[in-house]
């Protein structure tokens, strides 16, 4: 079975994958705030941010260009509300808006890619965000490789008698076929989350998944979400002034 | 002997209908070893899920001297150590020390002894260390099998129940499988379809047909009244 990219992106060993999942995750929140709140020289900072995350991702030995091109997922999302800034006389405001959700997402991509989802939910908890949502969000990713499994076997049963989406074209038949086998997807991850409860009660389960210790915050971690949180803030200020600096 | 679990008159019927189980008589006693055989749809597995409360239906089921009832059910199913026959349905914790740690953590042990435990039933199961911080998902089948009847051991259950538990294990991982129960000291009940694999573990073995107990005695005279074996002709 082929897994999920970011599931084997996360589980590198380099110095950045080595970080307590805090020291990431309260630099992403920096970032995060840096960006949305920028109203000046957006496109000279999302340069300066891309940059910093791309190099990041190397040190951190992510496929950069695959990176990217993930990162871009998000664009057709952010693209209609930038088409109505546009259209409404203010295409700055789009571009900034296109660009603010890019680098949004590239952040957010080399959060994910260096920590594995559990650890990054284990820091989250510590944190202090609410237990439920967490649970619920580790549940989520658990089934998402269920379904993804499930979804290449009947993939995979299918193409052994000759299915194939260019098949499908200009044929209603085919495409309800597709239909069908989507609802046998489902009802077949039904059945399974079904039988995971069941396991999950014969070994006491109660309504809590309870975890181990989560790993410690030492001076190295600090050290790197001091400078992480400070950069973007540190680079929206470079840009405001060379655009100062320009005018 | 002291039986482990005694079960009287068990009936059950499943939601569509379908009488699963019709007055089925059983006792396990002490260090003893079952092996549970039958066609497919006899009873066998909605037999075992009534051993530790999964299913609920009308007779009488002690398990240890507790009666199953919601009262005892924690208790029970700290008793009743049970591996399903799909081990991607027993591993749903993000890593595999975690998933093995679950039911201690449950029961409420603390993190570093449950931790601790959890490593010792892994390194009984001959998985390697590095395998702890492994994600379960990433594991061979019979990596998987190793893990889920570590996450159950670790709980030091005196009664072991494995469905199929040879399903999707080679010839090697099975007899390493055999050899690893045979010699662990809790009471064993194994639902099989495998004839060699029963009968180098199980000192008994009880037949279902249609729901009830047909048959009961050695593995192999069992086999060889059903013609239960898979040889050609």
């Amino acid at each position: 079975m082929r897994h999920v990219v970011l599931d084997r992106w996360s589980r590198g060993a380099s110095a950045v994958h080595r970080r307590d999942p805090r020291a990431k995750i309260v630099p992403l929140l920096a970032l995060l705030i840096a960006v949305a709140t920028a109203d000046r020289a957006v496109p000279l900072l999302a340069f300066e941010l891309v940059f910093v995350l791309s190099a990041g991702l190397w040190w951190a030995g992510v496929p950069v260009l695959d990176a990217l091109a993930r990162a871009a997922l998000v664009l057709p999302f952010a693209a209609s509300f930038a088409a109505i800034a546009w259209l409404g006389g203010d295409p700055a405001r789009g571009l900034s808006l296109a660009l603010k959700s890019y680098v949004s997402a590239l952040a957010v991509l080399f959060v994910v890619s260096t920590t594995p989802l559990p650890a990054l939910l284990g820091g989250l908890g510590a944190m202090g965000a609410p237990r439920f949502l967490l649970e619920v969000a580790q549940f989520l990713y658990r089934y998402l490789f269920l379904l993804s499994e499930e979804a290449q076997r009947m993939a995979g049963a299918a193409a052994a008698r000759n299915a194939s989406l260019r098949s499908w074209r200009g044929s209603g038949e085919r495409f309800r076929a597709a239909a069908g086998a989507l609802a046998v997807l489902f009802a077949r991850s039904y059945t399974r989350a079904a039988d995971i409860h069941r396991a999950m009660l014969a070994r006491g389960f109660e309504g809590r998944l309870p975890t181990l210790s989560s790993g410690r915050f030492n001076v190295a971690d600090g050290v790197f979400a001091a400078i992480s949180s400070v950069l973007p803030w540190a680079l929206r200020l470079v840009a405001a002034g060379s655009r100062q600096g320009i005018s | 002997m002291t039986s482990v679990i005694e079960v009287r008159g068990l009936h059950y019927r499943y939601d569509d209908g379908t009488t699963a189980l019709n007055g089925v008589d059983f006792r396990l006693e002490v260090g003893e070893s079952v092996a549970l055989m039958g066609p497919n749809g006899s009873g066998k597995t909605t037999f075992v899920l009534h051993l530790n409360g999964l299913l609920t239906g009308e007779g009488k089921v002690e398990v240890c001297g507790l009666t199953l009832e919601k009262k005892h059910l924690a208790a029970i199913r700290r008793k009743v150590g049970m591996v399903f026959q799909n081990s991607d349905e027993q591993l749903f914790m993000p890593t595999v020390i975690e998933d093995v740690a679950f039911g201690l953590r449950n029961a409420g042990t603390d993190p570093e002894a449950a931790a601790t435990r959890a490593r010792m039933a892994l390194e009984a199961a001959g998985m390697p260390p590095a395998a702890a911080s492994r994600a379960p998902y990433h594991l061979s089948a019979g990596e998987k099998k190793r893990v889920a009847i570590a996450g159950v051991l670790a709980m030091d259950p005196e009664i072991l129940v494995l469905d199929e538990p040879t399903t999707f294990l080679d010839p090697p991982a099975q007899r390493s499988l055999a050899a690893w129960l045979a010699q662990l000291p809790q009471a064993k009940l194994i639902v099989t379809h495998n004839i060699r694999f029963a009968a180098a573990i199980c000192n008994r073995a009880v037949f279902f047909q249609e729901g009830r107990i047909a048959a009961e005695g050695p593995v192999l005279e069992v086999a060889e009244r059903f013609d239960w074996d898979f040889t050609p002709d």
